[in-house]
């Protein structure tokens, strides 16, 4: 009836995760009574879980990313306490415990903290840039952030029901295969991606679509804003590369449930096969989560030096180069399976290639600086840190592209110090800048600066105290995932990387304080402007929030920097503008579908954990049943009246125009 | 284990090629940085002396210089990387002083065997050389992988169940170093530290025969008792009753080791009514 499933599933013995689980099913518990009690059940139901306007899904993938964000670190908190006392001893968590905690880390920080960040982050703003009402598929992008979130949830189930893989977060096999990981850990490592997967290619695909087909009235490619151009490089690279994770995952599936040979020891399996294939896809994927940040600081560096972004041409060439060598590098992440030389220099040579366009990208950045009049708002912080840090982390990285130096630090902690040296310094800084910098935007006003600047001081100090001791004790030769040590010489590195780890958890309380702060003075710090950084692209013409169709006008396009060029003409031609023409809306309907479709994937997945069967066949039915209900819809749109839009405009324009007089009147 | 204080050829020529690396990329890494917190600092909004010049967004000049200057380090580099991969590739013979000695190291759940064919011993997670002598590792696994690593002496090399690679080192000073696993394998990862005897090649022979009179002889049946998960404390040695163990290991003659049992009862029943089905 209940497949593997019975009471021994929950981790009795291992005290901290039910309780930590506890705790965040009281709090959730907590939340869903106050919700129920001040009666919001209708209007998060409404205006969130089924709303298909990608503002609303932006904002639920970002803050589904720093959720998971906080499980992630407290994951990083455990290791890296762990480590700094089992010297000679087990520390605080056994090896069947401790292996969990790493394995969970890393596969939470790149699929359910870096994906749905920068995918929030795209989906909020690249509509706004292209000047358009919503992305190309509204309800498949429902979908695909819903498939998501039943990733991430299945991911934490595993906390109280089973386990978690122990393998690290690529489960390698054969250690991943049934032989050697007979629990359902590998499983709830596969199914979550597995049905996430589905979610970020859909969100891929919709991204794609939209940069390509809907753009506004003179938005040439080559006028694109440069966050589009990353978004578009970014997801032409999940296209690409997703549907090899996911492959190469049911490969691993199929061996494991109905004893094929794929990657086992025995019958001819391949276990270097699944090496190759999980860094074709992981490869790309590093530059999937690095292109998007890399957009956001161009567009941060460019607004607060009040300049245009300096080699447009540069950087768009620099970006669709990065898209397809980072193709052609993935076997540099195991030059010491003993591949000839040839084989090693060639794939050496071709990493080293892609720090060619990414080294232009700072020099651009670095010159578009040149000249301008820097404003040090936060996000500009984020961005000079990144700049710093990522240069580090380039050089670490080219290094361990050169295969006789990677023969010493492969796997080492030097290779986690550069890797997290560039998806903390590149993505996680750029998702901060991204979210104090589009803030505004969405909610209509500003985070607080004082505290904003403090986290950053904190996550920039606590970053290279945490980081700079990983690769000191690369360099002595310690490698990654050990649950205890007894060498001497790495004791005091692993120490002051404790240390660094409190720093950095000061930086999240500072954003949490941030949020909770900025949210109690939102009259003060409200933007009634739109525009609250004197902004350089066409998100910033509309109001804040902007409303569901965006635009009441679609924006006619003349020239690079779109809204500075509006600006500036009507700046010179002091002219109010002329009242628009406006014509009714046409807009998607809301949708359960990605919200229901989600929760029988959910019910699917966990019942495939488990073996489950017959409840495997509820989820599944349930799920198509969900697609073939809305696929046989008859409305999916509805019409917003032209004298609504005109209302509703002209509210927003006379609390800009009112909020730019009085800002004009003491100059 | 300090991979910047070398103990042999092979250690040696990495960590050069490593500092050289390093230094070819500060020099336009420091500059960069300096750079950049420079053009932040001067052009700040309260600075009235920076000039303003909103409309350099292009420069050809810039451009070229700055495609050129990662394009000539890349290129610097890759010469360092290429040359570098043929000169130490693992599979090239290491020149030496005297025989060679063949090693064969198995990794298993959760220790190292190293198997000398030639002198018909072999030991566990503890490996004696001759100073100076040429080291020819043959390497495989009796389970999930691992990485066969000795910081000082150089040049790490996967272990992969059905597969040899191979691996050539030299230890050039008398003295004890130690090696690990670098590729995470499983609960008992941690123990899989060795220690590593580098004695002189008079000493050698003496170590040899003292070890073959062991009691314990390794045969197929003491191996598979030996490939069971099991965490090794201890540094056991064992006379060599097949040479060709190894061989039979590594073409799956001798069947990989088998993994751990189920946690819970319930699944266990589970999958073994499966089985029976």
């Amino acid at each position: 009836m209940l497949g593997k499933l019975d009471f021994s599933a929950i981790p009795i013995g291992e005290p901290i995760p039910l309780v930590a689980a506890g705790i965040v099913l009281v709090i959730i518990l907590a939340v869903l009574v106050w919700a129920g009690v001040k009666g919001y059940f209708p209007y998060i139901w409404r205006e969130w879980i089924t709303s298909v306007d990608h503002k609303r899904i932006g904002v639920m993938y970002v803050l589904l990313a720093m959720v998971m964000l906080l499980r992630g670190g407290i994951d990083a908190i455990m290791m890296r306490t762990q480590l700094a006392f089992a010297f000679h001893s087990d520390g605080f968590f056994p090896p069947q415990h401790y292996n969990q905690i790493f394995s969970a880390h890393g596969t939470i920080m790149i699929f359910f903290v870096g994906m749905p960040f920068v995918i929030g982050l795209m989906n909020l703003i690249v509509p706004l840039q292209l000047g358009v009402r919503d992305v190309a598929f509204p309800t498949l992008n429902s979908v695909g952030f819903w498939l998501t979130a039943t990733g991430a949830l299945l991911v934490n189930v595993s906390l109280v029901i089973g386990e978690f893989a122990r393998t690290g977060w690529l489960v390698f096999p054969p250690l991943s295969e049934l032989t050697y990981s007979p629990g359902v850990g590998v499983d709830y490592y596969t199914w979550s991606l597995e049905i996430s997967g589905v979610g970020t290619l859909v969100a891929g695909i919709n991204l794609v679509t939209t940069v390509l087909k809907l753009r506004t009235r003179g938005m040439t490619y080559l006028r694109m804003p440069m966050f589009c151009w990353t978004t578009l490089a970014s997801n032409l690279l999940i296209i690409a590369a997703f549907p090899i994770l996911t492959a190469t995952l049911a490969m691993l599936i199929l061996d494991r449930y109905l004893g094929f040979h794929f990657f086992t020891n025995e019958g001819g399996g391949n276990s270097m096969m699944f090496m190759n294939l999980i860094w074709a896809w992981g490869h790309p994927e590093v530059y999937i989560l690095a292109l998007p940040a890399f957009g956001i600081f161009s567009e941060v560096v460019s607004t607060f030096s009040s300049k245009s972004l300096f080699g447009y041409r540069s950087m768009v060439l620099a970006t669709m180069a990065i898209c397809i060598i980072s193709f052609m590098v993935w076997l540099h992440h195991f030059f010491t399976m003993g591949a000839g030389p040839n084989v090693n220099a060639i794939f050496g040579i071709a990493s080293m290639i892609i720090a060619v366009p990414t080294g232009v990208k700072i020099y651009n950045w670095l010159f578009t600086m040149f000249g301008g009049r820097i404003r040090f708002e936060t996000p500009m912080m984020w961005a000079v840190g990144f700049m710093v840090t990522f240069v580090i982390g380039g050089l670490t990285g080219v290094l361990v592209a050169v295969p006789p130096a990677d023969f010493l630090l492969h796997n080492s902690l030097f290779l986690v110090a550069h890797f997290h040296n560039v998806i903390i310094g590149a993505t996680l800084f750029g998702a901060f800048a991204g979210y104090t910098y589009w803030f505004p935007k969405a909610f209509g006003f500003r985070l607080h600066d004082g505290l904003g600047k403090t986290a950053f001081w904190f996550t920039l100090t606590g970053f290279y105290v945490t980081f700079i001791p990983l690769y000191a004790a690369g360099m002595l030769g310690m490698t990654r995932r050990l649950q205890h040590y007894d060498v001497a010489e790495w004791r005091p590195w692993m120490i002051a990387a404790g240390v660094g780890t409190i720093l950095l958890t000061i930086g999240i309380l500072f954003q949490i304080l941030q949020l909770v702060v900025s949210i109690r003075r939102r009259d003060e710090l409200r933007d009634a402007t739109g525009d609250p950084w004197d902004g350089r692209s066409l998100e910033w013409a509309t109001s804040s929030p902007p409303p569901a169709f965006n635009f009441a006008v679609m924006p006619n396009v003349a020239g690079e920097d779109a809204y500075w060029t509006i600006k500036s003409k009507a700046k010179q031609q002091g002219l109010q503008a002329r009242e628009p023409d406006y014509r009714d809306i046409e807009m998607p309907r809301n949708s359960p579908t990605g919200f229901v479709c989600a929760f029988f994937a959910t019910v699917m997945g966990f019942a495939l954990i488990w073996h489950i069967w017959w409840l495997v066949a509820v989820g599944l039915v349930g799920a198509f049943a969900t697609f073939v209900a809305f696929a046989w819809r008859d409305h999916d749109e509805y019409v917003i009246p032209a004298a609504e839009v005109a209302r509703i405009d002209r509210a927003n324009l006379a609390e800009r125009r009112a909020a730019i007089n009085q800002a004009e009147i003491p100059a | 284990m300090n991979i910047l204080d070398p103990q042999g050829p092979i250690a040696a020529a990495n960590k050069t090629i490593l500092i050289d690396s390093i230094a070819i990329m500060l020099a336009i890494v420091v500059p960069t940085i300096i750079a950049i917190l420079a053009f932040a600092y001067w052009f700040r909004q309260s600075n009235a002396r920076a000039q303003y010049l909103p409309d350099f967004a292009y420069s050809g000049r810039i451009e070229l210089v700055v495609w050129s200057i990662p394009t000539l380090t890349v290129i610097l580099l890759a010469g360092v990387a290429w040359i570098g991969s043929h000169q130490l590739d693992p599979a090239v013979r290491v020149e030496g002083t005297g025989s060679p000695v063949r090693i064969q190291a198995v990794s298993l759940d959760w220790k190292w065997l190293f198997i000398y064919p030639d002198q018909r011993v072999a030991t566990v997670n503890s490996l004696t050389v001759p100073v100076g002598a040429p080291l020819e590792f043959e390497l495989t696994s009796a389970s999930v992988w691992n990485v066969f690593f000795i910081p000082q002496l150089g040049s790490m090399i996967y272990t992969m169940n059905g597969m040899v690679t191979r691996l050539n080192l030299r230890a050039d000073n008398e003295g004890d170093v130690q090696g690990l696993s670098a590729h995470f394998s499983g609960d008992g990862f941690p123990s899989m530290m060795f220690d590593v005897h580098v004695i002189s090649p008079l000493d050698f022979p003496n170590w040899v025969s003292n070890t073959a009179k062991s009691g314990a002889v390794l045969n197929a049946d003491s191996y598979r008792e030996l490939a069971r998960q099991s965490v090794e404390t201890g540094r056991p040695v064992y006379r060599l009753d097949d040479p060709r163990l190894f061989e039979f290991i590594a073409t799956q003659q001798i069947p990989p080791s088998p993994g751990p049992t189920l946690k819970t009862q319930s699944a266990q029943s589970y999958l073994e009514n499966q089985d029976a089905r």
